[in-house]
């Protein structure tokens, strides 16, 4: 059994080398699937993030009016805050709203002037809502709308964004589909490209498969090697597929941060850099023994 | 030892490789099975390595029946037959070397075995000094020889050779027979295929001759005579 196995490995392993322009085609083909599979898995990763800052961006604001109690406001807060759909509930005082107003027109003299000359505090409190999906921004106005604290509620900004607030929702669930939809395929296309690669590799030795068979040899005495081979193809496209991602993620990582400062693409690909590492070498192994397997059986049958 | 029991091979309806062929092979026996081209030679012989099915009747090989193997137990059945063919077969990606260990590697046969045992069978097929080279690097002639080292290399009970001489020159073609001769002296049984009308009447051994698939003479010892 041991012998058996230390022949097969070494045979595949002979045969990799020996069949030279072959096995470096192979192995090329096989590179360009896993870099299209690695480049899909970081593009999601890409889309996810910054599907995931825009749906930070939208969220609701809930005013009160001038007169309405800070502990009424508070247990409003808390009852929203129960809400399976909602994520974050912020509170901001008029006190703080005014603070907040004033830095923001720091440089505004008239404007900061006008607001001391007035009595009180015209600034309503607030209750900043943040949905976990941003869909169900209509659910969570509603439920703000009719409840029975909805007399202290001034303003809802929710029905003034609605639109805006609908579209951008309908876009970002039709890119996160999208963006499934369009990886499996590409990702598909690319273990086709790969899968028929190999098979077309090994339609060159099925005359050699008969010969084997016709000397004796079982099934797995034939098919081993070509497994060993598709294994070798896989780690060496993995390598050669890590060599082209390092200087790509360098080269995009920080155009993708001045554009997008959220998303520091170089970070988490140093961050995963042994996970995707070994998940694209798995990947690779995986294509190259599946490949093998089914491609060498179809001339086994001798 | 090889038995075939009314033994057909119909490919369609116009054309029958072989009819209701029967007859038995004894151990250490050497027979040729003559005929013409599309006689049914070659497909007699891949059915006894199970390359082939029979449409009807049974093919015993030491008492068992070929045609109830499992594919599990086929490398079993090949184990036991060496087999050279008039193309070579030989495995382009291995030596020589390479290529008459293999059939050693498959039977399981240590690397000591392997190392003692194929050099003395490429000294008998006079190819020492080729063992490194590819088949590319062999003439039609080396080829055989080689294919004839993989066949014997593993002391099969059975050789059977499919045209072995048909691609060679006269030279060549006799280095083979006689060889076949002395692998036959050693003890091993040879089942050989061919048209060669000299090569036959000098042999004096067993014929089965085939004409449009059938039987139509088996003689002990036999001369080539064809209709």
């Amino acid at each position: 059994m041991f012998t058996a196995l230390k022949r097969i490995i070494k045979s595949g392993a002979v045969n990799f080398w020996r069949n030279g322009w072959l096995s470096t085609a192979t192995v090329l083909i096989m590179t360009i699937s896993l870099l299209t599979w690695t480049g899909l898995f970081l593009s999601n990763v890409v889309l996810t993030s910054v599907l995931s800052v825009l749906s930070e961006k939208v969220d609701i604001s809930v005013y009160f009016s001038l007169n309405a109690k800070e502990a009424d406001i508070l247990a409003m807060k808390s009852r929203i805050e129960g809400l399976e759909e909602v994520s974050i509930v912020e509170y901001v005082s008029s006190a703080n709203a005014l603070e907040i107003f004033k830095k923001r027109h720091e440089g505004d003299e008239v404007l900061l002037k006008s607001v001391n000359e007035l009595d009180g505090n015209p600034l309503e409190a607030s209750l900043n809502i943040l949905a976990k999906d941003s869909s169900q921004y209509a659910a969570v106005a509603s439920f703000v709308g009719e409840n029975e604290f909805k007399n202290i509620v001034s303003k809802i900004n929710y029905t003034e964004n609605k639109i805006v607030i609908e579209r951008l929702s309908n876009i970002i669930k039709v890119m996160r589909e999208s963006g499934i939809i369009i990886s499996l395929v590409l990702g598909f296309l690319a273990f086709l490209v790969a899968f028929n690669t190999v098979r077309l590799a090994i339609y060159s030795s099925r005359e050699e498969i008969t010969i084997m068979k016709l000397v004796g040899a079982s099934n797995w005495f034939v098919r081993g090697p070509f497994i060993v081979e598709g294994v070798l193809h896989g780690i060496a496209a993995s390598a050669f597929a890590f060599m082209a991602v390092i200087p790509g993620i360098g080269f995009l990582g920080p155009k993708l941060f001045n554009f997008l400062p959220e998303i520091n693409l170089v970070q988490y690909f140093y961050g995963n850099f042994f996970g995707i590492l070994f998940f694209q070498t798995l990947a690779g192994i995986a294509l190259g023994i599946f490949s093998s397997f089914m491609a060498a059986r179809k001339y086994l049958k001798v | 030892m090889i038995r075939f029991e009314n033994v057909s091979k119909i490919y369609n309806s116009h054309s029958a490789a072989l009819r209701n062929v029967s007859f038995e092979v004894k151990p250490q026996e050497f027979v040729s099975v003559v005929g013409r081209s599309g006689a049914g030679k070659s497909t007699l012989l891949k059915l006894l390595i199970a390359e082939e099915k029979p449409t009807g009747g049974r093919i015993f090989f030491n008492k068992n029946n070929i045609l109830e193997m499992k594919p599990k137990e086929l490398p079993f059945l090949r184990r036991q037959i060496g087999a050279v063919f008039q193309d070579f077969k030989l495995l382009p990606n291995k030596t020589a070397y390479e290529n008459i260990a293999f059939a050693m590697e498959v039977v399981g046969k240590s690397e000591e075995e392997i190392k003692t045992d194929v050099p003395k069978v490429l000294d008998l097929v006079g190819l020492k000094d080729k063992s490194g080279n590819f088949p590319r690097e062999l003439s039609g002639g080396e080829k055989q020889r080689v294919a004839l080292a993989r066949a014997l290399v593993h002391r099969p009970s059975v050789i059977v050779a499919d045209e072995p001489t048909g691609n060679l020159d006269p030279i060549n073609t006799w280095d083979i027979i006689r060889l076949l001769i002395k692998i036959n002296e050693l003890g091993t049984t040879v089942v050989l295929a061919t048209h060669d009308k000299e090569i036959i009447n000098a042999l004096e051994r067993r014929v089965v001759s085939l004409e449009k698939g059938a039987v139509i003479r088996d003689e002990n010892p036999g001369r080539y005579i064809l209709s």
